[in-house]
């Protein structure tokens, strides 16, 4: 609106009509969030209970390909995404405190491990391409198994791709709420941009959570025969 | 929920939990436990979720009950996905 009349402020002007209060306004964001993230779920939802059944009819093959993992670069990984989820929510807190540079600071830090783990990813892609690992484009398995195995791999590039894939969203989001936060547009009372993109992250980690024992733990030291 | 603020130490406290809790299964996957491998890893990252759910994300502080209603009902869709594709393949092989 470019002509302003004079209006008598009786509400935060980040309060949007169709609410009655601040508060109201809140639990309608976390909800929706929530409501979102529940098909975002289903959707990885759907790959793990395809991951179950696989290695349930094809267990050899899941744990011969679970073997090329590599352990140590799994584990690192997954301690960076929860330092990541720390800073994250050190950063909404901060936000609910109105601490407008704390909240720059941690959100920035939540985007550098971010984008660690997105490095040390790539470091593991890396290896399984040269290693002939992509099923498709790029394959090669000494045994007869191979087929299955590829199976594997398949669940491995989509259900980690997808992952990935979250987290370059995710980074790209907390950029742009922390430049907003730099610009100042959220206080202790309007800071909802913060509390759903914290969400998201927290969520995104609780997906690693469990594909880091899924790919890299749970066949570790079985033997496939 | 917007009026809750939980302390840092607090979020320092899970993020420590989280921690432990991820030596702990990275260091049980060394053992050979047979199907006991899937369930300890299983437990103990349910057990990271609910760290992460309850107290990153707030769910302990909702308090409208509608945004509870929505996440227990995800949550019981998952399991119905899961658990009824499962138990047509398990029981595939059964006589």
């Amino acid at each position: 609106m470019s002509d302003r009349a004079p209006v008598i402020a009786t509400h935060s002007p980040a309060l949007r009509h169709h609410f009655s209060n601040m508060e109201q306004q809140m639990e309608a964001s976390v909800m929706g969030m929530w409501v979102f993230l529940i098909t975002e779920i289903m959707f990885f939802g759907g790959m793990f209970c395809g991951y179950m059944v696989y290695r349930h009819q094809y267990y050899s093959a899941w744990v011969a390909g679970s073997q090329k993992m590599d352990f140590w670069w799994g584990t690192l990984n997954t301690i960076v995404l929860l330092c990541s989820s720390l800073t994250m929510a050190l950063g909404v807190r901060a936000a609910q405190l109105g601490r407008r540079k704390s909240v720059v600071i941690f959100l920035l830090i939540t985007i550098l491990f971010g984008l660690g783990f997105l490095g040390i990813k790539g470091i593991e892609y890396h290896s399984h391409w040269t290693e002939h690992q992509f099923p498709g484009l790029n394959w090669a398995w000494p045994d007869a198994n191979g087929n299955l195995v590829a199976l594997f791999f398949s669940f491995y590039w989509a259900m980690t791709g997808f992952h990935a894939l979250h987290m370059v969203i995710g980074v790209g989001l907390v950029a742009f709420i922390a430049y907003h936060a730099w610009q100042g547009r959220y206080s202790a009372e309007y800071y909802n941009p913060v509390e759903t993109v914290g969400l998201y992250w927290h969520f995104v980690d609780i997906v690693w959570i469990y594909l880091y024992p899924l790919l890299y733990l749970i066949s570790h030291k079985h033997i496939s025969g | 929920m917007s009026e809750h603020i939980a302390s840092a130490k607090l979020y320092i406290g899970v993020w420590a939990a989280l921690i432990c809790l991820t030596a702990i299964t990275a260091g049980v996957s060394w053992l050979e436990l047979g199907p006991f491998n899937i369930i300890v890893a299983l437990t103990i990252a349910t057990c990271k979720m609910l760290l992460v759910a309850l107290f990153f994300m707030g769910v302990k502080y909702i308090n409208q009950k509608m945004t509870v209603i929505v996440i227990i009902a995800g949550l019981f869709w998952l399991f119905i996905l899961l658990s009824l594709s499962m138990m047509d393949y398990v029981s595939r092989g059964w006589q």
